[in-house]
Formats: C-alpha cells, sequence, structure tokens
C-alpha cells in the first residue's frame, strides 16, 4: 500500500441495483459509494432519490450489485507457458467472469518456490490492475515431493497458502513434516487429494471407461488421500484444505472430520457439481479434468456437500490448455479446463435447480474463500477495497469457446447453456470490465 | 447388389466400433463377407470391383496378420492398397495425427484403416478424414473386424450366433477384441461369459451384459465357444498376476480345463499365440476342435466385406455432391 496514499475525492456512486452481501446476509434494493479505490458507503437508502453533484453515476439497472469474486484456484501458465495464458488473458478472462481476486498455483516455469518469484508476479500483476492476483508457494521444492520450500520466507513475501498445485504430497512423511512445520506460523496447506499410485488413467473407473477402452482413475485414489492426511492433520495439527473435492467418499470423510473438530476444509469446482462421466463420451477431451469427472451419484453428493457447508468454497479449477496438448487422443490429452467465465453462471445452476439460495451460492465464491485464503476480499464493508461486480442472473446465454477471452478455449461447458451474466467488474474503484465491450 | 450404388443396410460412412450396430446391419455385413470366402479359395481370386479405388493401411502399432488381411482384402477386390506403417515411438504427438489425416486426404484415398495405440485415436482421425475410416484397433477399446470375423467363423460351424454361450476367457483389462466381441455376440443374442483373474477384468463390465467368472471350469461349463485371448505384456504395467506359470496353471486352456465346456466346443483365438501361456500347444493344435486357422481366413472375407460395403456408401456419396 503507498504511503502516501491521499484521499482524491472521487466519488462513484453505484445506483438502482439489488445490493446483495453474502457475508452479512443482506440482500435488497440500493447501492454502493466508492471514493477512489474504496468503498465508503453502501446501503438501502443511499441515493434511492438523486445523486448529489460531484457524484458520478453508475445505473445498475435493477441488477445485482455484490463483492467480486474470489477464485481460490486457478492457473495461470505465465511464466513459462505464455502460449495458453498470459497475466493479461487471465486477468481478462477473471474479470470477464466477475473474479476480483484469484489465487494462483505454483506450478509456473519458473515454479513459485521462491520469494523472488512471489513477488515477480504480484508485480506485474499489480501494474496491469485487472483483477488481483494472489500466489500459492510451493510445499515442496520444485513441486518435485521431496525438500519443503522455504515456506515462512515465501509467506512474508505474499504467499497466501501453499500447494503443490496439481501433484498430491505423495510421500506421506514429507505431508507429515509439511503440516507439522506449517502449522508454527500457521499456514494453510492445500491438497489435490489423488493417491499417485491409483491415478494413471485418463478418466473416471467405471463401467463407461470399461466401455470406452480407457484406463480409469478410481474414486479411492481420492478418498484414500482425503483419508491419510486427516490422520496427518490429527497427528500434526496442520490446516489443511482440499481442493476440487469430486467424489461423495470424500464427502462423507470430510464431513466425518469436521464433525470430530478437525481443521479441515475443502472446496470444488463446477464441473463436479454441474456434470458427470457421461462428458467424455465421444473421447470429448474438453471434459478430461483432474480429478475425472465422475459418476451421477457423486455429482449429487457434492451438491449435498455445498448444501449442508461439508464443502467450504467453489473455485474455478481454471487450467488453460491449447489445440497442442488437447486436439489428442483422449488418454493422451491433458487434464483440465478453463472455468474463469463461467464460473459464476454455473455456480448458479445451484440457485436454479432449487438446491440452494442466491446468497449461500455467493457466499461460496466470495467472502467464504477470502476467508480460507485469508484475503481482506469478497464482502461490502466501509473502507473496503472497491471491488465488485454486477450481474443479471436471469441473463441465459450460450457458452461459447470461441468468444472466451482466456487465450485458451478448452471450456468443458463449451457450447452449454447457462443462466446468470456477469455486466460489469470493478476493481478498486475501477471498472475492467463491461458486458458488450 | 454388388453394383447397387449405396448400402442402405449400413447406413454408416465408417467402421469404428460394432457398438452402434444393429443385429441387422451386423447380419449383412457377416453375409456379405460369406460370399467372399468361396471366392477366396478359387484359384482366381481377384475382383475388378474396386478398380480405381485407393485403400491405405495406417498403422501405428505393429501388426502383421491384421495389416496383411487388410492388404490382401483390398487387393482381392482390385483396390491399390498403400501400407504406411508409423513407429508409434514417432507419435508422441497428436499434431502429428491430425497433421497425418491432413496429408492423407490430399491424396484421395478412399478407405482409411487404421491401428492405434491409443482409445479413441481412430474415431478422431475419422472427424478429420474425407474419406471413410475402418478401424483396425483402437487401444482398448474396439477391433470390430475381429469381432465380425470370430462371429462369421462361429455362424459358418454352428449357423447362428442366438442361444450361444461363448467364454471369453484371459485379458479382459486389455483387450479391444473382447470388448468388441461382447458388443457383437450381446446383440446377436448370444450368452457372453468373462473368465480371468480379478485383477484382468474391467471395473463394471457386468453393465455390458456379460457375466464373470474367476474360475475356468465354472465359466466354460457347458460353453459352446471358448474364445482365448493373449496376455498383453506389452500394456501390463506392473504385476496383474505372480507369474506364467501360476497363470497357465489356474487359466490357461488345457484339455482338462476344456473338458468344463460342451464336448463339441469350438476353440478360439485372436492371434498371435502366446503357447503355453493362455493356450496349451496339443490344444491350439486340435483339428477338431480348434478353428485359429480359419479365424484367419475369415478375416480376409469380413475385411474385403467391409471395403466393399464402405465403398456403396461412398460412391452414393460421391453422386449427391455432384
Amino acid at each position: 500500500m503507498p504511503v502516501s496514499w491521499k484521499k482524491t475525492q472521487d466519488l462513484v456512486a453505484y445506483v438502482n441495483a439489488r445490493l446483495l452481501d453474502p457475508a452479512s446476509g443482506l440482500d435488497e434494493p440500493g447501492g454502493v459509494l466508492t471514493d477512489g479505490e474504496e468503498i465508503v458507503d453502501f446501503g438501502p437508502s443511499l441515493h434511492s432519490g438523486s445523486v448529489p453533484d460531484g457524484v458520478r453515476s453508475v445505473d445498475c439497472g435493477g441488477h445485482c450489485l455484490c463483492p467480486g469474486l474470489v477464485d481460490m484456484r486457478v492457473q495461470l501458465r505465465d511464466p513459462g507457458e505464455d502460449h495458453k495464458g498470459t497475466l493479461i488473458s487471465t486477468g481478462q478472462a477473471a474479470t470477464a467472469g466477475g473474479v476480483t481476486s484469484l489465487v494462483c498455483l505454483p506450478n509456473t516455469n519458473p515454479v513459485i518456490d521462491d520469494m523472488s518469484i512471489v513477488e515477480f508476479i504480484a508485480r506485474r500483476a499489480r501494474m496491469l490492475g485487472l483483477a488481483k492476483v494472489y500466489p500459492y508457494g510451493a510445499i515442496t521444492k520444485g513441486l518435485e515431493g521431496g525438500q519443503l520450500a522455504e515456506m515462512g520466507l515465501l509467506a512474508e513475501s505474499g504467499a497466501v497458502a501453499f500447494t503443490d498445485g496439481k501433484k498430491s504430497i505423495a510421500d506421506a512423511q514429507i505431508m507429515r513434516r509439511a503440516l507439522a512445520y506449517s502449522s508454527i506460523f500457521p499456514l494453510l496447506i492445500v491438497e489435490h487429494a489423488e493417491e499417485p499410485t491409483l491415478g494413471g488413467g485418463s478418466m473416471n473407473a467405471g463401467e463407461t471407461a470399461t466401455r470406452m477402452g480407457l484406463s480409469g482413475i478410481p474414486r479411492e485414489a481420492e478418498i484414500i488421500m482425503v483419508e491419510r492426511d486427516i490422520r496427518l492433520v490429527e497427528m500434526t495439527g496442520g490446516r489443511l484444505h482440499f481442493a476440487h473435492i469430486s467424489t461423495s467418499g470424500a464427502v462423507e470423510v470430510i464431513r466425518a472430520a469436521k464433525a470430530r473438530g478437525l481443521p479441515i476444509t475443502c472446496d470444488t469446482a463446477p464441473p463436479y457439481f454441474a456434470l458427470n462421466e457421461m462428458e467424455v463420451l465421444d473421447y470429448r477431451t474438453f471434459a478430461k479434468l483432474s480429478p475425472p469427472l465422475r459418476s451421477e451419484t457423486d455429482r449429487l453428493a457434492i451438491i449435498e456437500g455445498l448444501k449442508d457447508g461439508t464443502i467450504d468454497a467453489i473455485a474455478s479449477d481454471h487450467s488453460p490448455q491449447d489445440e497442442d496438448t488437447k486436439r489428442l487422443p483422449f488418454p493422451q490429452a491433458a487434464f483440465g479446463g478453463v472455468g474463469l467465465e463461467t464460473l459464476l453462471p454455473v455456480s448458479l445452476s445451484l440457485v436454479q435447480n432449487g438446491d440452494m439460495e442466491l446468497l449461500d451460492v455467493l457466499k461460496l465464491i466470495t467472502s467464504a474463500p477470502a476467508d480460507l485464503m485469508g484475503l481482506s476480499a469478497g464482502r461490502l464493508e466501509k473502507s473496503a477495497a472497491a471491488d465488485l461486480m454486477v450481474f443479471d442472473p436471469e441473463n441465459i446465454w450460450k457458452v461459447d469457446a470461441n468468444s472466451l477471452r482466456s487465450i485458451a478455449k478448452n471450456s468443458p461447458f463449451d457450447e452449454r447453456p447457462v443462466q446468470g451474466r456477469v455486466l460489469r467488474t470493478v476493481v478498486d474503484g475501477r471498472t475492467v470490465f463491461e458486458d458488450g465491450d | 447388389m454388388k453394383n447397387s450404388p449405396s448400402d442402405v443396410k449400413y447406413p454408416h460412412r465408417h467402421l469404428l466400433a460394432i457398438e452402434g450396430l444393429s443385429a441387422q446391419e451386423i447380419s449383412h455385413l457377416l453375409e456379405v463377407a460369406d460370399s467372399y470366402v468361396e471366392q477366396n479359395r478359387q484359384a482366381d481370386k481377384k475382383k475388378s470391383l474396386l478398380r480405381g479405388r485407393t485403400v491405405i493401411n495406417l498403422f501405428f502399432e505393429d501388426s502383421t496378420r491384421t495389416r496383411t488381411s487388410f492388404e490382401l482384402a483390398g487387393k482381392r477386390l482390385g483396390a491399390d492398397v498403400i501400407n504406411m506403417a508409423v513407429a508409434t515411438s514417432s507419435v508422441k504427438k497428436g499434431e502429428t495425427l491430425i497433421d497425418t489425416a491432413m496429408t492423407l486426404n490430399a491424396m484421395h484415398p478412399d478407405i482409411l484403416v487404421c491401428r492405434h495405440n491409443a482409445s479413441g485415436a481412430v474415431k478422431l482421425l475419422s472427424e478429420k478424414m474425407n474419406c471413410a475410416v475402418i478401424n483396425a484397433g483402437d487401444g482398448m477399446h474396439a477391433h470390430p473386424t475381429q469381432a465380425l470375423l470370430d462371429a462369421l467363423t462361429i455362424r459358418r460351424r454352428r449357423g447362428n450366433l442366438a442361444g450361444l454361450t461363448v467364454a471369453i476367457c484371459g485379458d479382459i483389462l486389455h483387450s479391444r477384441v473382447a470388448r468388441s466381441n461382447i458388443w457383437l455376440l450381446t446383440t446377436m443374442g448370444a450368452t457372453v461369459r468373462l473368465v480371468a483373474p480379478k485383477t484382468l477384468i474391467p471395473g463394471g463390465v457386468q453393465g455390458m451384459g456379460v457375466e464373470v467368472f474367476y474360475d475356468m471350469a465354472e465359466g466354460l461349463k457347458d460353453a459352446d465357444i471358448v474364445m482365448m485371448l493373449r496376455l498383453q505384456t506389452e500394456r501390463m504395467h506392473g504385476g496383474y498376476f505372480p507369474s506364467v506359470r501360476e497363470y497357465f496353471h489356474f487359466f490357461g486352456l488345457d484339455y482338462e480345463k476344456l473338458a468344463c465346456a460342451k464336448p463339441d466346443a469350438l476353440i478360439m483365438h485372436p492371434g498371435p499365440m502366446n503357447r503355453g501361456v493362455e493356450i496349451d500347444s496339443m490344444v491350439a493344435d486340435d483339428f477338431g476342435r480348434s478353428v485359429i486357422r480359419e479365424q484367419v481366413e475369415m478375416g480376409v472375407a469380413v475385411r474385403m466385406a467391409c471395403i466393399d460395403i464402405l465403398t456403396r456408401n461412398m460412391a452414393d456419396a460421391d453422386t449427391r455432391s455432384l
């Protein structure tokens, strides 16, 4: 934060909105007043009549105004693989999706296992002024699962949590030490739960994989790793979060661990509550994800987990891939799908299908992930950063991979109709996205 | 019938899998194939039906018998046949597959016969090709012409497929032959049993309408057909069973186990055989029981039928495009 920051009296009033703040449960007509980079006031009575002189007015047209989305799992590809994604394209995809803060995985090249990389990414993202980028630090050096990275120093330089990204910590002894060591600071460890020796396949194990002649990744690969890690949390007292949970078994185990009072949390990603393994029929590589899309039973269990609070957040799991890595025979194609631009509408399908209330779903993509990552974001508060999003929950549109802002077009939701459209995204008081641009 | 411009009895552009074919379509393929068996036994085996047509054999995986069988089939129909062998190792990148498709399109083949080690690869290729594509085996997914030639062999011996009990034994997990046979045989009304150690049975396979056995005596009991599969050690990473000796003891086909099947049960194997691993040499060579060589003969007839039928449809497409 610049020391010489001073009030410039740059007042903007966002009026004529349905004001939504999931953290406080606010849902009523109203507006938000910002001054420069900050929210100075908000509420139902704000400028319900006319906006005073000297205040710029933005008419929200009666649409929803809420905190900008917080996405706790995004792969940047920059530095290292900028043909798949750059900070600019990812930032534009994020703001087009209403995301104002994102946390990026350390699987860049070089890996975020050194303070200088944390600072490098943070500085470049700040200069772009699109979505705010917060890096994860690596748990192990080079994401190799061996020696611990300098987690304490990485945290001091700005890493908000720790993960080896797409890789599980295979070695239980290393995970034990990572949890024990990180607990003294304390830091959050985020695990991609998949026992690697049971992985190795290219889709969910079961009848569909058998029919298609594809090697399967059994649900147990996820469940076993979740179970192991829960024991290690009990043993060490570390804080652990499981990323993109995809199976009913993992939801059950995490539910039970939470009931025992363990410091365990988890998230899931839209594909796991909106799609199932039938998407890969016809060898559709855009639906080849890690973890793989599971059965319908699993999908329904994920929704139950979201409803009862076992699952704490939804992350886009944005994983850009290019044609060269996706237009391949299925077993050889890369895992992953882009998700920033479909995070909101697919999450809102939970509301449209009658599973959850609007504020509860919004919480999973705003204040809940912000709290998990320790970010002061995702809520409407006086003097908080003016990170806002205006959306129309009724607008129906069809996902078209080619019109995504992301360089990579590998959306598992390509050609699907969705409901809910981002109309405006505001970061630090600046409109960085407006629908129709 | 042979000269009809289109084949409404087989209304598909490609032959990629047995899945999706109706019993009538399968029967039609088998009937046409049957008509070629006699021709192949004559001194003059060659027809000029497909004169001017080009068949390209594109094999990304080593193959001797399937490639040769397709080559003979194409040549006996009078087509020009080109063999392209591509070492698997040089095809790590999929652009190569798609690029290859683009290159081949420019050569205007009429039929592309393709084998690839990745499931779904031939379908991917077919989406890029302007010609008809025959799947000669993709990964662990499908090998439709093998299932058809097995069916033709059985049909010629037993008259009908419906009502028969077929025991498919061995490495089901890695076998595209097994998967295509399961589709074909269940579609035609046969009862299919799978017999293998649990480690070689793919998960959820019961959903394909088969019974699963882990004991040869039980699985072979009163079977009409015993179909042995090759152990695909090249696809095996890590031990699926302790040793070949133990595998043969429990799952290799010898006379003792064969005695559980019907007295006139036929023995089949898609080849190449691992003698003494999945099948005893004596059993394999038993003229009275083993139809393994006949399968190879039927292979040529079946592939002639497939090429013939697909080109009939193509003539139709050409006319429409004019």
